[in-house]
């Protein structure tokens, strides 16, 4: 039997590597990430894991060890959040461009300065183009599922690729709510034991990492991103089992009440609920509004998104990130572009906010509402506003 | 030890290379020859990770590869960490079933630079957690594989293109750090230096490094034509200049006890080995001084501690 248990999403991606029989885990703490570790740590203490825990002294070291304990074959998972992500900068393009099925946990955290431990997407976003597959929660119950699933993808013979699994930092990683957990053979019924086919062995001398000249690099990188864009079936492929096995089924991008909806919000990771709440209220009020939640971050889904808002008349997108002297937020800019050439396409309003774990309650995505409605019919000089902060802000002009 | 190697031959030196022939390596590179005679030592059995540099590129120029045993190489400074997921993968794999159990020895290749400036981090905290693995440091004293940039390794005096010898400056203007004592310093069961000038002291090393259970640490001097300009066919003697006049002494640290390996009753005068190579040649009779003062100091240290805590 199933259980339903109440569980951060920290302990939940725990429970789930648990769950997965995990070979190594390489980790270095970092707020708000460390009860990931902690709890893994104990796991393996007690007897409960069976897996060697690494306690590397920084997080380069803890995905390079990653690195070398996929490169033997081992099922190997880390976790990190903020500076500990941009520390590991280098190697998490090492570990995709290597097709090393690593998964890892983001807790995710603003970058300093000033510094901050408390929550956004700026972490997440500095990572975008490192060619792993990346998925956002949210709640605690997709922080285990997500986790789960991200073995299965990453490790398939299609694929083998790292998965980075996104939840925010405190407001999922260090908040309790109810997760239900499977029974064991149900997990291992979903994730098969992990054969790695390329791995190092004295019997079978093999050359990872050699360098790319000229002549061979731009082979190399093609090759990587026509399998990475092809892992997208998998994705969804897996999605499907999953939800055949657990009973829960995701999508790559989520719909909450869009049917016939002419204005649609868009959100990425935890805010998605608050966000549900506010669609709620404003439904009520008879207006015609629903909620986007974007889930898979990389690939990009385009088609799944161009289908699920091509109905709007406007799509009014949240960040929690500044692209700093860009075209808006990251995800917005994300979102423009993939619509561009479309014959037929909402006006794309672009709000950020939510920053260095300054909060969104309900009452601020209805303001978001009622602002980009008014922006869509009026117009801005500005590329995008700010939600929440003192003082009124101009000059973000492109 | 048990199958010492005390002289070249059949049966008693693997004709096997592990490191095969066309790689890119310069003219009378010391540090190839260091490298081919330690693949042997090692034998088959090994993971080899190699940090960049010199190494890496003369080795593995895609399509092809020159490395007849499992190799792998991902970044510059984190090979100490990627060694340690090696070691911690194998080990976890043999015991939970998945793989069967036997010996491999976890190797991480390494140059001056990759240790002892931008890898010490990973180094230290392989060394700290206990790994078992075997780290092999060829010192050819710069970054001679981005064109001979200093390194904290690099010796007093020396010229180099981003320490050059000027007007206002003698070249590298500080003494070269001491990686085998920081090796030393973290307790680990192994430290020996060692020189390709000295093949059975190299080859048993480091084939004692491999069998020590637990980290090891040898630090090969490699010596470079390029870098150091001098004739291609010296290499052989300026490392062994390097021993003679105890600017590079040969010696191990077997769980804190230490061995001289040379030990020579009267050192050569440092003149003999400096006047050879270009990146000297600026050098004044006062600076010889200094540096020969200094390389007596320093030997005189090593000396005391091997009377001290004799093996």
């Amino acid at each position: 039997m199933s259980k339903r248990v109440g569980l951060e999403a920290s302990f939940a991606a725990a429970e789930a590597a648990r769950m997965a029989d995990v070979d190594v885990i390489a980790a270095y703490p970092i707020t708000p990430q460390t009860h990931i570790p902690e709890r893994l740590a104990e796991m393996v203490a007690d007897g409960e894991l069976n897996a060697a825990y690494i306690p590397v002294e920084s997080e380069h070291s803890a995905l390079s060890a990653c690195l070398g304990a996929a490169a033997v074959g081992a099922r190997t998972f880390t976790a990190t959040a903020g500076q500990g992500l941009e520390l590991m900068h280098e190697v998490v393009y090492i570990a995709s461009s290597m097709r090393y099925p690593i998964v890892m946990t983001v807790c995710n955290r603003a970058l300093s300065a000033p510094l901050s431990v408390w929550g956004d997407h700026s972490d997440a976003m500095a990572v975008r183009d490192t060619g792993w597959i990346q998925v956002f929660c949210q709640n605690n119950q997709e922080a285990f599922d997500m986790t789960l699933w991200a073995f299965r993808v990453g490790e398939d013979s299609r694929v083998l690729l790292p998965v980075m699994v996104h939840f925010d930092g405190f407001h999922l990683s260090h908040v309790t709510e109810p997760v239900i957990l499977p029974e064991q053979k149900e997990v291992d019924r979903f994730l098969p034991r992990f054969q790695y086919p390329f791995a190092l062995d004295p019997d079978k001398p093999m050359t990872h990492g050699a360098f790319g000249p000229p002549e061979i690099y731009s082979e190399a990188k093609i090759a990587q991103e026509v399998a990475f864009r092809k892992s997208k079936d998998v994705i969804i492929q897996e999605f499907k089992e999953f939800g055949d096995i657990f009973g829960r089924y995701y999508h790559l991008v989520e719909s909450y009440r869009t049917e016939g909806a002419k204005m649609l919000l868009l959100t990425m990771g935890s805010f998605s609920e608050t966000a549900k709440i506010a669609i709620d209220t404003k439904k009520n009020k008879g207006e015609s509004i629903g909620l986007i939640s974007l889930r898979l971050w990389r690939p990009f889904p385009f088609e799944e998104l161009r289908q699920a808002v091509k109905n709007a008349e406007t799509l009014i997108v949240f960040d929690r990130c500044i692209s700093f002297g860009g075209p808006g937020g990251p995800v917005s800019s994300e979102i423009r572009s993939a619509l561009y050439n479309e014959k037929e396409r909402p006006k794309v309003v672009s709000f950020i906010g939510g920053l260095g774990g300054r909060d969104m309650a309900v009452k601020d995505f209805e303001y978001v509402i009622d602002r980009g409605r008014e922006i869509a019919e009026k117009g801005s000089k500005e590329l995008f506003e700010i939600v929440g902060v003192r003082g009124k802000v101009t000059g973000i002009r492109g | 030890m048990e199958g010492q190697f005390i002289k070249f031959g059949k049966n008693l030196v693997t004709t096997d290379e592990f490191v095969a022939e066309g790689h890119s390596f310069c003219v009378g590179c010391g540090e190839a020859l260091a490298l081919r005679l330690a693949c042997k030592a090692l034998g088959k059995d090994v993971i080899i990770a190699n940090a960049t540099g010199c190494i890496e590129i003369c080795t593995s120029p895609l399509p092809v590869t020159s490395w007849r045993v499992p190799w792998i190489h991902t970044l510059f400074e984190n090979t100490a960490a990627t060694v340690s997921g090696i070691e911690a993968g194998l080990k976890i794999l043999m015991k939970k079933g998945k793989m069967p159990e036997r010996d491999i020895k976890c190797v991480a290749v390494a140059g001056d630079g990759g240790t002892s400036d931008i890898g010490i981090q990973a180094l230290s905290g392989a060394f700290e957690r206990n790994h078992d693995f075997l780290y092999l440091c060829f010192d050819n004293e710069a970054y001679m594989n981005t064109g001979i940039q200093r390194s904290s390794a690099t010796p007093y005096g020396a010229s180099t293109t981003t320490a050059p010898a000027g007007k206002f400056s003698i070249g590298q203007t500080t003494w070269k750090k001491n990686m085998p004592e920081i090796a030393v310093a973290h307790n680990i069961p192994y430290v020996a230096t060692a020189c390709p000038s000295y093949p059975f002291d190299l080859m048993n090393k480091v084939k004692k490094g491999g069998e020590v259970k637990g980290p090891a640490y040898v630090h090969i001097f490699s010596p470079c034509p390029t870098g150091w300009r001098y004739a291609t066919d010296l290499a052989i003697e300026i490392g062994r200049l390097a021993v003679e006049t105890g600017i590079f002494p040969l010696y191990e640290v077997e769980n804190g006890r230490y061995k001289l390996n040379v030990d020579r009753p009267k050192l050569k005068p440092v003149e003999e080995y400096l006047k050879p190579q270009g990146r000297f040649r600026h050098l004044l009779e006062g600076d010889i001084e200094k540096i020969q003062e200094h390389v007596n100091e320093e030997y005189a240290k090593l000396k005391a501690k091997v009377a001290c805590f004799a093996a």
